[in-house]
């Protein structure tokens, strides 16, 4: 579905993104694994045309992000710090994101209901706790029943509760054979619905693999000690000698 | 577009400043008419508020609001819809207002008391140069990293063409004055859109000083009907070229 | 104008004992020539309405020429029509049309030669070379004329009313257009020029040379080439005239061109490129006069000496005042400057600052005429603003001292 093909990005000194390929597809929930700064959120917003890529080409069904917009339409996207217009209150963003979108689609208000956002409609932008803008942001990313969901540490700065529902909610949308991008620091919440683990280092690819494989790899059944077990271990050779090449 | 400009537009009504700044103007144009006996006399202390607070305050109002609604040009971002589309919108946004405002603070006292060629013409100017000054605004904004060097570059822009140009270009004219310079001053002028619209305003207004002795040659040039034209065009390419250059600069911009 | 009552006193004295001669179709004599030839001294001959072409005319001696019904006399573009040089000639009511044009001689509707005591009054004139040309006459009154030239270059085209060497003559409510110079005036003393109208003249609307001891009072100049021009003479009075709109790059509203001992009051200077430009004058008092919207209300060359300015209204000029000099010795005060920006403490209605009429940016457009396509900038504001507070381009010694609050009613 999206097909990353030899992606650069370079900021000033900082290589946020070294020769990226990868493609994700549909069913797949992938887990975009790194340290800060290792070119998670950059490869995400390359893949949403907010960072334009040094080269290389991003294709969404096969059509490049940069030739039209539209594809857009298809991802449901949850950024890391959720921005918005000050001065807005909640209802009034609901209804303008509907108004722009302007779409047949039934919309998909779940997490608006369970968040209790339609009792905060009059709260204004600015007034919002970190955690209730994730909600706000959870909501709209799914709001529309997109085909791709691209969430940017979804947990962070949610309470317990709101996060037991957000998880619960990527769950039903695994299974409604939708493709998820997933990064986050809490490798527990990837546990249970991750199918492809990226790790990604100093804008390296540092490997790329599904569960199964990695599991079979390391003789380990949970993702954290999984990653834990590469890390102390090094890398498999046959990625040893990938990363020679790439460097 | 317009959907999306609906927003903008909702969004600074609500930040008071625009009322601010229609309020500033009507109350200085209605005290200048009031206060001054003939009207042509408040007409040229418009002048100098068409010419150096109307860019001003396009140039500082437009970068800041430009920073300000970041936060939503992201959240349009992440939608499907276009760049273009998105920085289109905040500019119809931004400069409708802005010359809807100072067509209430202006155009209404100068439809009042003074309605005739040179009110028109100075309503004129002054819608087209907060358009330009908006458009510029644009480009110092997209161009600039953060807030404080847009308005920075923004503030450095309005001084050139409020001040410095007009000094270099005595500096070129007592520097050359042994050589025919009456078509590279029409060139110059042409360069700096405050200078263009002072001479249209201006050939509506003191013809005959400007007719006299020295300017028969830009009275004649400027002040018939093609270069009406040709300022007014010039004008809009004042408008259209940094606008444009800033969309440019806009598609490639990371956010 | 006792000396024309006078004048028509004894005329109609004269009329009374005199035959009447009328011309027209139904009538024994039905040309003009004829009944000239006719017509004894002080014989009135009165033209019917009908179209008259009958080349050079004549007039040797004292009649009484009326027009009835405006009948035209045509020149048929080769002739001057009435030649007169005679004393006593009247002639009214006449519509005279295509004079002769030549580029040696002046022909004329109405050329009056070595004569006195004239009255030409209430014609009408289309097409004429020179309409009314006098030389070397006096004592006569041009009233009530209408004259239209038809608009040709400065070369070819006569003046409206022309007068060389001539005295005691008034010139009185003619309406005059399309000529080289509306009113044309050399070497012709103590005569009066009133309440004409003269615009739209090629070139001046009064030319006025080497005449003195010669007042002119409410005629109004509008929309001529250059305006006015009043030159060589001394002893002239200018008074409730008005100067409008004379526009173009060597036009003014009043040029004074070595000129003494005259007195310009009342008058009004509207909208001309300059309102009043003085070269080489001097002791003229300039009093009471109104100067709006011009570009530069006055312009004094450095070569004037000893004029006073005082009680004139300054309002809404490009420039005040402007000069090509450095030294100044010519006089202003209590005149109102609506650019005056001090103040009046003790109330005397007269500002307790002086006021510099010459602004710094005139001085600048004098030395680099291009740089008038800054006036009005900010840059130019500020160099003003400046130059106000430390003159140093400006001469220092041209200041009003006291210049009035208010304006006056004039």
């Amino acid at each position: 579905m999206i097909a990353i093909q030899n992606i650069n990005k370079r900021f000033k000194k900082l290589q946020a993104l070294d020769n990226i390929n990868a493609e994700f597809n549909k069913g797949q929930v992938i887990s975009l694994i790194g340290p800060n700064g290792s070119g998670k959120t950059t490869l995400i917003k390359s893949i949403l045309g907010l960072v334009r890529p040094d080269n290389g080409l991003i294709t969404f069904n096969s059509v490049p992000v940069t030739e039209d917009v539209a594809y857009r339409s298809n991802i449901g996207y949850m950024p890391q710090i959720g921005r918005y217009p000050d001065n807005m209150k909640i209802g009034q963003l609901f209804s303008m994101i509907k108004n722009l979108r302007n779409t047949a689609k039934v919309l998909d208000e779940e997490l608006y209901f369970k968040f209790k956002l339609d009792t905060l409609l009059d709260k204004s932008m600015r007034a919002l706790s970190g955690g209730t803008r994730q909600k706000v942001s959870a909501a709209l990313a799914f709001l529309f029943d997109p085909e791709v969901l691209i969430l940017d540490e979804p947990t962070a700065g949610l309470d317990p509760l709101s996060s037991e529902i957000l998880k619960e909610k990527i769950l039903v949308e695994k299974e409604k054979n939708k493709l998820i991008l997933i990064t986050s620091h809490v490798l527990t919440d990837l546990e249970e619905i991750t199918t492809d683990v990226m790790y990604l280092q100093d804008g390296k690819e540092i490997f790329f693999k599904s569960m199964a494989e990695l599991q079979e790899q390391t003789g380990e059944e949970k993702l954290s000690k999984i990653i834990a077990h590469m890390m102390k271990n090094g890398l498999h050779k046959k990625e040893v000698s990938y990363l020679k090449i790439a460097t | 577009m317009l959907k999306i400009s609906k927003y903008v537009l909702y969004d600074i009504i609500k930040n008071r400043v625009m009322i601010g700044y229609t309020a500033f103007l009507f109350i200085v144009s209605i005290s200048m008419f009031q206060m001054e006996e003939n009207s042509s006399k408040a007409m040229l202390s418009l002048l100098n508020i068409v010419l150096i607070v109307v860019p001003l305050i396009s140039m500082i109002f437009s970068t800041i609001h430009w920073y300000n609604s970041y936060e939503f040009i992201e959240l349009m971002l992440t939608q499907p819809i276009s760049r273009k589309k998105v920085i289109l919108s905040e500019y119809t946004g931004i400069s409708s207002s802005l010359v809807t405002a100072f067509l209430i603070g202006v155009g209404i006292p100068v439809c009042i008391y003074n309605f005739n060629d040179t009110g028109v013409s100075l309503l004129l100017i002054g819608s087209l140069l907060t358009l330009i000054f908006t458009s510029l605004a644009f480009l110092a904004s997209v161009k600039s990293k953060d807030k404080a060097r847009g308005i920075g570059a923004a503030l450095l822009l309005w001084f050139y063409f409020a001040l410095i140009y007009d000094g270099l270009v005595l500096l070129i004219l007592f520097a050359f004055s042994d050589y025919p310079l009456e078509k590279i001053t029409l060139v110059l002028s042409s360069l700096n859109p405050v200078d263009l619209g002072r001479i249209f305003i201006m050939l509506n207004m003191d013809i005959s000083a400007l007719m006299g002795y020295t300017g028969a040659m830009y009275k004649d040039f400027l002040g018939s009907s093609s270069g009406m034209i040709y300022t007014l065009g010039i004008l809009i390419i004042w408008m259209l070229v940094p606008l444009t250059i800033a969309i440019r600069s806009f598609n490639k911009k990371d956010l | 104008m006792k000396r024309i009552l006078i004048i028509l006193l004894l005329l109609s004295f004269y009329a009374s004992q005199a035959r009447t001669i009328i011309v027209g179709k139904n009538h024994i004599v039905t040309s003009l020539r004829k009944a000239v030839a006719l017509a004894a001294s002080k014989d009135t001959i009165l033209l019917e309405k009908g179209l008259y072409k009958e080349g050079n005319i004549i007039i040797n001696k004292p009649l009484y020429l009326i027009g009835e019904g405006e009948p035209i006399l045509d020149g048929d573009n080769r002739y001057e029509i009435l030649t007169v040089s005679t004393n006593g000639a009247i002639i009214k009511g006449i519509k005279f049309q295509n004079a002769g044009y030549s580029s040696t001689l002046d022909f004329a509707a109405i050329g009056v030669i070595d004569a006195q005591n004239i009255i030409i009054e209430n014609n009408s004139f289309s097409n004429t070379f020179f309409a009314i040309h006098f030389a070397n006459s006096s004592e006569a009154l041009i009233a009530g004329n209408t004259i239209v030239g038809t608009f040709k270059s400065e070369q070819t085209s006569g003046n409206g009313i022309h007068l060389w060497k001539c005295n005691n003559i008034v010139v009185e409510n003619n309406n005059i257009q399309g000529h080289r110079d509306g009113i044309y005036f050399e070497f012709v003393t103590n005569s009066i020029i009133q309440q004409n109208n003269s615009h739209n003249n090629i070139r001046y609307g009064l030319h006025f040379m080497f005449s003195n001891n010669d007042a002119y009072l409410e005629n109004t100049f509008n929309n001529n080439g250059a305006g006015v021009a009043v030159m060589y003479s001394h002893h002239v009075l200018m008074q409730k005239n008005v100067f409008e709109n004379n526009w173009g790059g060597s036009a003014y509203g009043l040029l004074l061109k070595e000129i003494s001992d005259g007195t310009i009051v009342q008058n009004q200077f509207v909208q001309n490129t300059a309102g009043i430009v003085m070269e080489s004058t001097n002791r003229i008092d300039v009093q009471l006069n109104s100067y709006r919207g011009n570009g530069y209300a006055l312009r004094i060359q450095a070569s004037c000496n000893e004029n006073t300015v005082h009680h004139n209204n300054f309002q809404g000029n490009t420039f005040d005042v402007a000069t090509n000099g450095t030294l100044m010795l010519n006089e202003f005060y209590n005149n109102y400057w609506d650019k005056y920006e001090g103040y009046d403490m003790n109330k005397d209605i007269i500002g307790d600052v002086p006021y510099h009429p010459v602004s710094m940016y005139s001085m600048v457009i004098e030395q680099n005429p291009n740089a008038v396509i800054l006036l009005r900038s900010f840059m130019v504001s500020l160099l003003d603003k400046a130059e106000k507070a430390i003159p140093s381009l400006t001469p220092e010694n041209m200041t009003d001292n006291k210049p009035l609050m208010k304006p006056l009613a004039l």
